[in-house]
């Protein structure tokens, strides 16, 4: 049987790949044929901007901002792009706040402090999880639980913070927002926590709650809504699809043999990338019918990257015929390209 | 990141250092009295209330260069002496293992299992001693008291923190290269077999369901590994069997006593980076525990003789007690270094690590 995929050169980062949550983003800018990684290492987020024909690769990278008191580094929970129809931001979230930049890391264009206590309390104070929403809705998670909805204007800095959700009491982990392209569907967003609850919202000037799907005792650290289903990876290595506004179970996957931190899904096809702390990446094809409101899910491909705790993995384009690794203590980026 | 993480980080190195040091005593054959009586001093002033007091405090994190300090002062909180070398290579040797019980630990949980390891084993060296055991149970007390409630992702944030901490540390230690546990390029070896976490599933089957939550499809997928179902629970209980291996003594009395230790692998440029930016409060982290850890009166006996030092890692039949410094340096000189080997490529599955 031959191998769907097949690993490409690797990508040299500056520094190595920090053990975080859906720790890799990537923004394909189609007109200059370049792709955009970020990775992120304790307090500083390495970005390179590849090439398209392997040749040239440069490298960049951001600090996270201290605030304005000279206690210890600021540690960043996550950096990942925000495509929205005007402009792409590059957002970073940590321990201090949320940073956000051009596309490019160029200039920061806002800053959002969160209230970091005098002393530190017994719960840490972070910020996790990004996703754009719709024309204009940049959502942050925070370790209280609370999602805050930025309104993003088509350019300039003026960027205000338009609501804050408060539904989970659980440490935001992951957020996503429906990828598809289809503006039919209900649901915009949904949001994940520690505790396993997924939050399904409809996006607009106020946010709306369509529906609370209850976790199971365990932390919920990765998620991904397309065509509707919500697509959630948990801390026991199952994945499990839900039927958004519903809340009803559609499948369920015992996946992988320890903590999931990373899914993407390539929405043109509907592949599938779940990667894990057993070192194992694997592709899966999802295929819906809403007729029946069923879903197929199908094993494709297993990749091992051999002794490696994995923590960031992403289709590199909306068909899914290339994806991107990273690890945990690992300086590259590995890549993959169907054969 | 998570606050509750200097605690954790602190008894599984302190443990890890007790067990070092009581193989090399034993393998230096140091008379039976002052060996205990050196481990004994040192249990004392790891688990000084004030310095506990202290250290459970909600914080972020020491550096690196902090906490050295601190290990530094606690390992001469007693007659024994090292020198900078052998300090340097036992603080190697203890962050070395705990970063391998961190990265294998099954669940996040389980670091508390592998603390709990640790104490059990403190325990037991001091379990003679009244007065240091009723010190070392009131301190595991508080950890079944602080850690028990945490969830499953707070131990996770712990153990990401952690991995922060011993980020690129790549030191290769013999005794982890001989089990197989280490590849050459000092990077751990991560198993695709053997048991699964307590609450996860075997990894391969794959349900789907109708809208009325009927299970219509069952399907198995090739996961590709070998693993197997989850072993019981280890308990959380101030006593009770952990399950769990890791954070185990695994220098016992017959091992053999090589533990050389080797420079970093290759790629040196990412080799730990100690944080050298001015930080006016690095200063205050470095003053408080570590001086609450120094300014400890260790009781000295009214006949005692001058410290002795205590060599660490050279073999057997080249060390004996109150060697003078010269030989010791001439036969420290003597080890291999494994300096810059060409990377070997990892190794596939190799055993399962308990």
């Amino acid at each position: 049987m031959s191998k769907m995929y097949h690993k490409e050169k690797s990508i040299q980062l500056k520094s190595s790949a920090s053990a975080l949550y859906n720790n890799l983003s990537v923004l394909r800018i189609a007109p200059r044929c370049l792709t955009y990684f970020t990775v992120v290492h304790a307090n500083v987020v390495n970005m390179v901007s590849a090439s398209w024909d392997g040749l040239n690769y440069s490298h960049r990278q951001l600090q996270s901002k201290e605030g304005n008191v000279a206690t210890s580094s600021s540690l960043i929970m996550q950096a990942a792009w925000c495509v929205l129809p005007s402009r792409d931001l590059l957002v970073l979230t940590s321990q201090k706040g949320i940073q956000m930049y051009e596309s490019d890391g160029s200039i920061m264009v806002y800053w959002h402090a969160l209230d970091t206590p005098e002393t530190p309390t017994a719960k840490a104070v972070f910020a996790r999880g990004i996703a754009a929403v719709r024309e204009k809705y940049i959502c942050v998670g925070v370790s209280s639980g609370s999602v805050l909805v930025f309104d993003v204007p088509s350019k300039g800095s003026n960027i205000t913070l338009s609501e804050v959700l408060e539904e989970h009491k659980e440490a935001i982990t992951d957020m996503a927002s429906e990828c598809s392209g289809n503006l039919e569907c209900i649901a915009d967003l949904v949001s994940a926590d520690d505790s396993g609850l997924l939050c399904v919202w409809k996006s607009g000037e106020d946010f709306q709650l369509l529906n609370k799907i209850p976790g199971f005792d365990t932390s919920c650290s990765s998620v991904k809504l397309w065509k509707g289903t919500v697509i959630a990876g948990y801390g026991t290595g199952q994945i499990r699809l839900y039927e958004g506004v519903t809340g009803i179970l559609l499948a369920e996957v015992n996946a992988h043999a320890r903590w999931i931190y990373s899914l993407d899904i390539a929405p043109f096809t509907g592949l599938l990338i779940s990667a894990a702390e057993d070192s194992w990446v694997r592709v899966w094809h999802l295929s819906l019918t809403p007729e029946t409101n069923s879903v197929e899910i199908e094993h494709m491909y297993n990749e091992c990257v051999t002794d490696t705790q994995i923590c960031g993995a992403r289709f590199c384009d909306g068909d899914g015929y290339a994806f991107a690794v990273t690890g945990y203590d690992l300086s590259e980026i590995i890549r993959y390209t169907q054969a | 990141m998570s606050t509750r993480t200097l605690p954790l980080l602190f008894i599984n190195l302190g443990g890890e250092m007790l067990y070092i040091l009581d193989q090399r005593l034993r393998a230096q054959n140091i008379p039976a009295d002052k060996a205990k009586k050196v481990m004994n001093d040192i249990i004392t002033t790891m688990f000084n209330k004030k310095f506990l007091e202290e250290l459970f405090k909600p914080q972020e994190l020491y550096s690196k260069k902090a906490l050295r300090t601190v290990f530094d002062r606690l390992a001469h909180a007693s007659i024994m002496r090292l020198n900078q070398a052998s300090m340097d290579k036992l603080y190697d040797l203890m962050t070395m293992a705990f970063k391998y019980q961190v990265l294998l630990c099954p669940r996040p949980k389980d670091i508390l299992l592998v603390s709990f390891n640790h104490m059990d084993a403190i325990r037991d060296f001091v379990k003679d001693t009244p007065s240091i055991l009723s010190q070392v149970d009131e301190t595991n007390k508080q950890l079944v008291e602080i850690y028990t409630p945490l969830s499953g992702g707070e131990f996770q944030l712990i153990r990401q923190t952690l991995l922060i901490f011993f980020q690129d540390m790549h030191i290769r230690v013999s005794i982890f290269l001989k089990d197989k546990v280490q590849n050459s390029n000092g990077r751990f070896v991560l198993p695709t077999s053997g048991p699964v976490p307590y609450g996860t599933h075997t990894p391969g089957l794959i349900r789907m369901f109708s809208c009325s939550g009927e299970e219509v499809r069952r399907m198995q997928f090739r996961d590709g590994g070998n693993y197997c179902g989850a072993l019981r629970e280890g308990s959380f209980e101030m006593y009770g069997d952990r399950v769990i291996k890791l954070g185990t003594n695994m220098y016992s009395v017959s091992r053999p006593v090589e533990t050389h230790m080797s420079g970093t692998s290759k790629n040196s440029s990412q080799h730990t980076k100690v944080n050298t930016t001015p930080n006016p409060l690095a200063k205050e982290e470095l003053n408080l525990l570590a001086r609450l850890m120094g300014g400890l009166e260790v009781q000295k006996s009214a006949n005692t003789d001058s410290g002795f030092r205590v060599n660490l890692f050279a073999t057997d039949e080249e060390e004996e007690t109150n060697r003078p410094m010269q030989s010791w340096l001439r036969s420290w000189g003597s080890l291999e270094r494994w300096e810059n080997l060409p990377p070997v490529p990892a190794a596939r599955v190799t055993t399962s690590w308990p």
